[in-house]
This record gives C-alpha cells, structure tokens and sequence, in this order.
C-alpha cells in the first residue's frame, strides 16, 4: 500500500522532472548576447540571432533550436575562416538559454526543487523502506516478471531515458537547461554560484547513488560485506567525489576528485591539467604527485593484497553508479564465452588507446610537436579519446545501456582502469573466490547474477577458483548462492586453485 | 569404436559423459525425453519464483555437447532389448511432443541414469487436475500453467523438496497450507533441535504448516478439477492445487515392464525375472555400479545398492552422490574397473532465508554410542550440532543452519575422527562465512565449556585463507 503510495508519488514527481523542460518563457536580449559572447564574435552573433532578439518565446524547444541552429550558422563560418579562437561551444548556447528563460520556473527554483527532487526522493524511499520488514535474505523474486529488468517495453524506456539523458548533457545541454536552473538552490547552497551542467550532473549522480545505496543495503542487509561496502561507496561518491571537489574550488584551489585516477580519469595528463597543477603552488604538485602515485603505486599495492574489488566496487564512481542505480539490471550480463571474447579485446583495446593517447598527449606537452612518431596525430586522438570512449562509451553506452546489457557495461567492456587492475588481479594477487569443496549444485544463481558477465558456476561446478581479471569483488555471487559455496577471500598468491581438480571432494576412489 | 550410451541427461548420466570423454575417444550418447539439454534440477525453484530463466539452469552453453562430441537425443527409451544391446523409442504422443522419434540405437555399454519420480501412494483423487509433484522440467511447466489462477494450495509431505514448494507458490501470492505428518518438521531426518528451528522459520515466512496430518483424499469438482483435500483428522481445506512431494522413488516403471522388441526377433526378449535387470527399490548394482546384466550399468538417483558401505544407506538420491557415481562409473567404462566409494557424507539445503549443510552422519535419534554439542544463537536462526564418540570423543558428524562451513575442512576432520575439543579450539577454521560476518565460535566454545567444566580457548580467529595480510 505505502509502496504503491511511493511509486505514485515517484512517478508523478518524475513527471514533472521531465516536464520541467518546456516550463519557462524565453527572451533573448542584446544584454545576454553581450554577456556570453566574446568581443571577436559579439558582432556576428548580433546579425545572425537578429531576428531573435526581445522575441518572446513560449516554447523552450523552439527558442533553443532556433538558437542553436543560429549558433550552428555562425561556426560553420568561423570553421571555413579557421577562427577556431571565435568558435562556439556547448556552455555558452547553455548559458545563454539559461540567462534568457524567465517565467513560473526561473521564480519559484527552490519550490520546483522540491517537487521535483524532493518527491521524488521522498517517493523512492517510501517505496523502498518497507521492504525492510520482510525477513532479510536474498529476495531476487520476481526480477525476470518485471518489465523493466529483462528488457521488456519498460527497460527499453528507462534505457532511452539514459540515453537521451547522456547525449543532451555530453552534446546538446542547451536542451536540458532547465534542468540546471533547477539544481541552482543547491548549488548556490555549495558554492555560491548557479549550477553547471557537470554540476547538476554530479548531483543527480550522487542522489542515484545515495538512493539507491540505501535499496541496496535493504535488500542485502543479511550480509555486512553488502553493508559496509555500499556504505563505502555512498561516502565516496557524496563526499570525495561531489563535496570535496566543490571545497576546493571555493577555497580557489584546483579542485580534484581525489579517488579518481588515470586511465579512467583520461584527461590527467592533458596540458591544461597539468598547466593548472603546476602552476597551483604546493597544493597543485601534491595533487600532481597523488595523482601518479594512485596508479604507480596504489593499484599494485591494493590490487596485490585486496583484488581489484578495493577500487571497483568500493572506491570508484562508476562502480559505485553500477552497484547502486545498476543492481536491478545485474542479471543482464551476458555469460556466454563469446562475450568473454569480444569484453577482452575490448577492453584491452580501450586501454591501449588511453596509453598511446596519453603518450602522444605528453609527448606534445613537452616537445610541442603534434606528431609523435612522425605520424600520429595527437592532438585527433585526444580528441577522439574523449569522444569516442569518454563520452559515448563510458557514458552513453555505460550507463545508458544498463537496462539492456546489464549495469557493467562500461566496466567489463570499456574502462581501461579495470583493464589494468584486472591484469594484476589476474596475474598477482591474494584475492581470490574460493569454491567451497564439492557443495555446488550448479543451480546459476551465482552466475545469473554476476554482474560481470563471468560463468561462475563453470568453475563452482568442478572446483576451481574463480580467478578473472573482470571480477570486481562485488560478492554478489556467494551471496546469493543457496548452498555457501563461494567466497571472496584473501591468501598466499600460489594458492590460488587454478586447474580445477579431477573429480571433486567427496568422491574417495581409488586414482 | 565403442558406442557407450547413457539413458537420462540430469547430473548422473551428465557427469559420466563428461569424464568418460575426458577418458577416452569413444562415441558417446545421452538419451533424455524430459528436456534437450542438461538442465540442474534443483533450480526448478528459483525459475518460478522468477531468479532466474529456464535457460540460466543449463550449467553448459549448447556448443559444449558437440564441441565435446557428445551426441544427444530427446527422446524416450521404451524398451531395452540387453540381449541385442538395442534401444527402442516411444512414438511421440500428445503428452510429450517435444520428444522425437529415433527408431532404435544399439550400444556397447549401457549407463542407466533413469532419476527418479515423485511418489503417489494411490491417494483417491491423486490424478485430478490441478494435482501434482515437482521433480521435471515438465511438472514446473504445468506449476506455471496452473498456478496463476489460483488462490490457495496444499502441499502434501513435510521433506526439501515440499518447502521449496511453499516458497515458491508463497513467492507468487498463493496461500499455502502444508501437510506435514510428523509432529515437527523433517524430524525424521534432523534431531529435534534443528527441526524446531526450521519448523519456526517456516512459520515465520506465513506458511500455514499443519503437523501430525496427513492427507486422506483430494476432492475434485464436476470438471474433475481438485477444489479441496480432507486430512485424515477430518478437516477439510479448500485449495485450488495440490502438490504431493511425500519423496521420490527410483524411476525404473521402463524395466518394471517385459524388456525388448518382439517384432521381427527369433528369440523372445527377456522378460522380467527371466534374465532380466534385477530390480528392488531401484535398480540393483554392486560396488562396481555394475547391474547383474554384462555392460550394463546404473548410478544416480534410480540404483539401490546391493551391498552399501558401512554407514551409508542402500539409496542415496540427491545431486552429490548422482555426480560421483558419474565420476567414478566414467573410470569404470573407460577400463578400469572402480569401486564407488564415496567419502565423508554431505548434503545441504536451503529454508526460505537459512542455509543448511550437513557432514558424516547426523541422525534424527541420537545413537546410543554417540554424544551430542547443540549450539544456537540467540536469533533462533544460528545453529551448530556436532556429534561425537561417547569413546574416544571423534567427531562424527555436524549440522550447521545459517552459519556457512568449509566442506574441505570438515571432511578432514570427520575422517581423521579429530576430536571434540579440537574442533570446537579450531572451528573457526572451518568459518566460510562472507568477510564482516558476525563470529559465532567464542559463544559456541564458551557452551562447550560450560556445559563439559572444560577450559578450551580459542586456538585461531578467522578461517585459514582470511587473514589479510
Ligand atoms: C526440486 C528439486 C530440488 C532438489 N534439490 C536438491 C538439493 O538441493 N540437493 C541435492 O543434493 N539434491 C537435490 N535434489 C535431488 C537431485 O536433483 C537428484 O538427486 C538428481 O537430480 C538426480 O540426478 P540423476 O542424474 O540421477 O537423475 P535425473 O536428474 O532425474 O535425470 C534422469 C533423466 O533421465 C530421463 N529418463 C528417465 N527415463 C527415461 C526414458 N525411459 N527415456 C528417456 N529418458 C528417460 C529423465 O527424464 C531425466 O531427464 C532435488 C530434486 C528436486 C526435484
Ligand atoms: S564473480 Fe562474484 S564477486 Fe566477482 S563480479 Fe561476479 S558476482 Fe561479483
Ligand atoms: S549459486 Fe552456488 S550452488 Fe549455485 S551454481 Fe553457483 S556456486 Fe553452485
């Protein structure tokens, strides 16, 4: 009943969100123009969006068209004169539709806010709380009725949701400014200001997290490993990666999600990162240095001793989203071998892009040449790089295609930081899931619910350790398992079980 | 090339295939009339109550049987010709389309891996609609199409396979009474303790479990659809569906009938008693799992064994023991003969939230010889049971609900017969509980002490592999 309640409320308040989007009036003025454009375009921007201006626009997306399309106008030229100085980028059309909206919106942000995120959270959490009075244990019932989590009409809705969500806010952000206007109370609350798109972005992330987290750890509650371990992921998206940042811009130091690291973080290296960090004092080289060593030194070490469980699903943003807004879509994995096949070359592949990528990056910074080798092209593979796997596939493709192939898209096919704590995890470490004697039935909950796509019973079933570099610890497998027989554990490197025994234990004849 | 053919595709006759192909390069054949490929039965539960699907049960992607060169074939084996080596098959019929006709196959070794079916003790009313067991592929697809209609349902017989289904028509909305005829649940198998515990969690879940009834008739309606059962009490239940999961038995109706093809043969066929399979319970086999027939031979669920090992009983249907006759008829077949000889007993089980394992022999009545440890936590949830010697204090066996405990560990213990005192020092050992899991080994010691005036102490903390560092 309250649950039903929940969803209602969860749903309208949803609603709402998206029709928050066509809620203002808009008018463009000289004032806007001259305040978001550069002196050098100012003029050309005044011809070209003439016939926009002091217009009333009722409809936010026929404003917004009609204005990109200017702006598209306006780059084409400055393309064909090679005045890339002049060009026109994402943030401004944002900025400008910003500034120009006005109406019941633009007034009343705080309360729009709160019907928005704050009935939708209150919705979420009606719906989810009650579930904690049902007897703890794994409740996985039902998933495959659900239409949502077997790629039924409703998953392919959420999926588009994701993916429209994505593409508006890596390419078209302009569209979902309304968006922003209605995160500004708590942004100004953080740090004074109105909200960006990165910003309202980290936000919604956060919420997705902390909400979710909070199902998650209802439905896992039988099991403290569960527990602890979202709690360790809600603290880390919520305070190092949104807060702190946020901190350290106010303070005016360069601001830094401190647990996130190269490869993942593809731009470390890039020259207006490292521009910035040089040029901050003491705090910038600590930044630089703490940076490097995350990846020289921490992940060796972590990954040595813990697995790579210790970043990937404890530590990491995008586990973090995986593990909370993804746990639904888990089972949507696929196991079969040939995806094993093609996650390998994938991922493998992604990574050694990011490396050459970040080389021929370096290489420009400190020779100012922009071929490396003679015949690489730097500066196009920077770009590509952050087109291709840092917007489309770690975004749009990792997180929107979480209904249809399941929440660790990204991770298992894309992300070159699991790629390279894989391989240590893979080749030297203690970490290990251990298959507890000859007790497995084969009955795949283990690997239906692996959210990684791994055939756990494969090794379950004759005795092996699971031993993969794909395997983020997430423990889900030995959670669910009705017969105790997996568990994620820690020992001597060498005593990994890495060929599965002849038979299994509890068979005495003789050899 | 030896053409060795197995009769049945669920663990038994799966794991001989697979290690006979690991052994050798002859022909293989698996014959199943339930299902295409090898599916795990005890997962039947999680694809009704909507874990998992169908196809997640199948511990093998499809390419593995031809990859492996197993050949496989759904259809039913009607009759064995043992004289000839000759199987034939069933002609398809309305009830099991799916299964194909293939004429006849002949073999030069013949594994039977027959399973089992559920019991019926010819109940009036036993076949009406609505009315059925759980053991097949077929028997969950008839729960599927039966069960969103209905209301209310009986289950009949108080055993794992009864309170799997509880929960699973529990899960789907459907009020479940359940008939059990003993006076605590499953107490013909777990001493009185651990039966409580379980009998509460049931409880707990909003089962509505009946002791000391059993079931006198089902009673059907004019269409011949059950509407209620009568208990032998008297009382009468109204329910829409019926499941009878009072045990299996060896699933040998095929031999139970005259074997071999009458048409076109010289000689008769064998018949029953007159050089046929000897059959008991099940089918009978000796130490070798060979029957009294040459090249033929039988594991799994369907064998009776003539002379068990000291301790073990003449039938033992559950999946570990299916898969070790397989791994140990494989040997046989493929040239060296091999006794089975299973080691330490195990067996596990899940009730709704609590998990079980046993190991060695933990019978429902404490043997005069024998002395007992019972640990349970406060929860009512946690429990621990050893049994030991009266003599020279030897663990013999344990039950554990709710606390997960190393199979590698234990199967040391009990067949080195430690002792008491230095499994309970050591138990922690055998912890295989998720990191972060509550410990439970000082309370248990500390009742051990108490109750014995001894003083053991704890000799490690968490199990061998856990230490982080
Ligand atoms: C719901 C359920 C839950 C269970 N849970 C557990 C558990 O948790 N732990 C445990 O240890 N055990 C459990 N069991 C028991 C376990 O599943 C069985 O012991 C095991 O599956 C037996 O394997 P088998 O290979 O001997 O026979 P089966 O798996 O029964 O395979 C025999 C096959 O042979 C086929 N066959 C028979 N006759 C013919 C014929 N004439 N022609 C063609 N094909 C034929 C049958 O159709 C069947 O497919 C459970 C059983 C059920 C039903
Ligand atoms: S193998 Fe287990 S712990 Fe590893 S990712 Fe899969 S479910 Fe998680
Ligand atoms: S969940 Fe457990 S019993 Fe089931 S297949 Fe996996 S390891 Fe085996």
């Amino acid at each position: 009943m309250l649950q039903k309640l929940g969803l209602i409320i969860f749903i309208a308040a949803f609603g709402l969100f998206i029709g928050t989007l066509g809620m203002n009036n808009y008018t463009l003025t000289d004032e806007i123009l001259e305040k978001n454009f550069k002196e050098e375009a100012l003029f050309d921007a005044k011809i070209e969006l003439a016939s926009m201006v002091d217009q009333s626009y009722s409809n936010s997306y026929t404003f917004t068209n009609e204005l990109s399309e200017g702006i598209k106008q306006l780059n084409k030229v400055y393309n064909a004169q090679q005045a890339w100085d002049k060009k026109i980028y994402e943030d401004t059309i944002l900025s400008i539709v910003k500034s120009s909206a006005n109406g019941y919106l633009v007034d009343n942000k705080g309360f729009m806010f709160f019907l928005t995120f704050g009935m939708a959270i209150f919705g979420a959490l009606l719906f989810i709380l009650p579930e904690a009075q049902k007897p703890a244990g794994i409740k996985n019932n039902g998933i495959y009725f659900n239409p949502a989590m077997t790629r039924k009409w409703l998953g392919i809705c959420i999926g588009t949701f994701f993916i429209s969500f994505y593409i508006a806010l890596y390419f078209k952000p302009q569209y979902i400014a309304n968006w922003t206007m209605l995160i500004d109370p708590v942004s100004k609350l953080i740090n004074g200001g109105e909200a960006s798109r990165w910003f309202m972005y980290g936000f919604l992330y956060t919420i997705s997290v902390l909400v979710m987290g909070i199902r998650y750890i209802i439905k896992y509650r039988h099991s403290k490993y569960q527990i602890i371990r979202t709690l360790s992921i809600m603290f880390f998206q919520t305070c190092i990666a949104f807060i702190l940042p946020e901190i350290m811009s106010n303070l005016n130091l360069p601001s830094a999600d401190l647990k996130n690291m190269w490869p993942l973080d593809y731009s470390f290296f890039f020259n207006y990162r490292l521009d910035k960090l040089l040029t901050s004092g003491a705090f910038g080289i600590f930044l630089l240095v703490w940076g490097i060593a995350l990846f020289v030194v921490g992940v060796p070490v972590m990954v040595y001793f813990f697995g790579k469980r210790w970043y990937c699903s404890w530590v990491c943003g995008c586990g973090g989203l995986a593990e909370t807004l993804g746990d639904p879509f888990r089972q949507l994995s696929d196991k079969s071998l040939k995806a094993w096949k093609i996650e390998r070359y994938l991922i493998h592949g992604v990574l050694a892009f990011a490396i050459i990528m970040t080389i021929g990056v370096l290489y420009t910074y400190f020779t100012g040449s922009y071929t490396l080798l003679g015949f690489i092209p730097t500066e196009s593979l920077k770009s590509s790089y952050g087109f291709l796997i840092g917007s489309i596939f770690s975004g749009v493709v990792g997180t929107g295609f979480y209904p249809l192939m399941g929440n660790r898209v990204w991770c298992r096919f894309g992300c070159p930081l699991a790629a390279y704590l894989g391989i240590i995890q893979r080749f030297k470490s203690k970490f290990r899931i251990t298959t507890n004697g000859g007790q497995c039935i084969s009955c795949g909950n283990c690997s239906t619910h692996c959210e990684m796509g791994i055939d756990v019973r494969a090794y379950a079933q004759k005795g092996q350790d699971i031993v993969r570099s794909s395997c983020v610890g997430c423990g889900v497998c030995s959670a669910v398992c009705p017969r105790g027989v997996l568990n994620l554990e820690n020992a001597e490197t060498d005593s990994r079980i890495m060929i599965a025994p002849d038979v299994l234990l509890g068979n005495l004849m003789e050899k | 090339m030896q053409h060795v053919v197995i009769i049945g595709n669920g663990i038994s006759g799966i794991t001989a295939a697979r290690h006979i192909r690991k052994q050798s390069d002859c022909k293989i054949t698996v014959i199943s009339g339930e299902t295409d490929h090898f599916f795990s039965r005890t997962a039947l539960m999680y694809v009704y109550m909507g874990q998992m699907k169908f196809e997640h049960t199948k511990p093998y992607e499809d390419w593995f049987w031809e990859k492996n060169r197993i050949e496989l074939k759904r259809a039913w084996v009607k009759t064995i010709d043992f004289e000839e080596k000759k199987l034939y098959f069933r002609l398809p019929n309305n009830i099991d389309k799916e299964a194909k006709i293939g004429g006849s196959i002949s073999y030069d070794k013949l594994i039977l891996a027959l399973g089992s079916t559920p019991n019926k003790f010819g109940w009036k009313g036993q076949n009406l609609a609505g009315v059925q067991g759980l053991y097949s592929y077929q028997d969950l697809k008839s729960l599927e199409e039966t069960t969103p209609r209905i209301k209310k349902a009986v289950i009949v017989g108080g055993g794992l396979i009864g309170v799997e289904l509880a929960e699973m028509l529990h899960s789907r909305g459907i009020e479940v009474t359940f008939l059990v005829r003993e006076n605590s649940f499953w107490n013909t198998v777990i001493p009185p303790e651990e039966s409580t515990l379980i009998s509460r969690h049931i409880k707990e879940n909003h089962i509505n479990i009946k002791f000391s009834s059993e079931l006198d008739e089902i009673i059907g309606d004019e269409n011949g659809q059950v509407k209620a059962i009568k208990t032998k009490n008297g009382d009468e239940i109204e329910c829409q569906f019926v499941g009878l999961t009072v045990g299996v038995n060896p699933n040998i109706s095929l031999l139970k009938v005259p074997q071999g093809n009458m048409i076109g043969r010289e000689k008769p066929a064998f018949v029953l008693g007159v050089g046929g399979i000897k059959l008991n319970l099940g089918i009978l086999v000796n130490e070798y799992l060979e029957t009294n027939i040459p090249d033929v031979y039988a594991i799994g669920d369907c064998v009776e064994h003539e002379n068990p090992q000291k301790g073990r009983k003449k039938l033992e249907q559950i999946w570990y023991t299916g898969r070790i006759m397989g791994e140990t008829i494989a040997r046989t077949i493929t040239g060296k003969r091999t006794k089975y000889q299973p080691g330490v007993f195990f067996n596990s089980a899940k009730f709704f939230d609590i998990e079980y394992q046993t190991f060695g022999q933990v019978p429902a009545e404490l043997p005069e010889d024998t002395k007992t440890f019972y640990w349970e936590h406060s929860s009512g949830r946690i429990c621990v049971r050893i049994n030991y010697t009266a003599e020279n204090q030897a663990v013999t066996g344990m039950n554990t609900f709710g606390i997960r405990m190393r199979h590698e560990v234990w199967d040391e213990w009990i067949s080195s017969a430690k002792r008491i005192e230095y499994v309970l020092e050591n138990l922690s050992k055998a912890n295989f509980d998720p990191e972060f899991f509550k410990q439970h080994e000082a309370e248990i010691l500390k009742k051990y002490n108490t109750e014995t005036g001894s003083s053991l102490t704890l000799k490690s903390k968490k199990g061998i592999f856990s230490k982080i560092f």
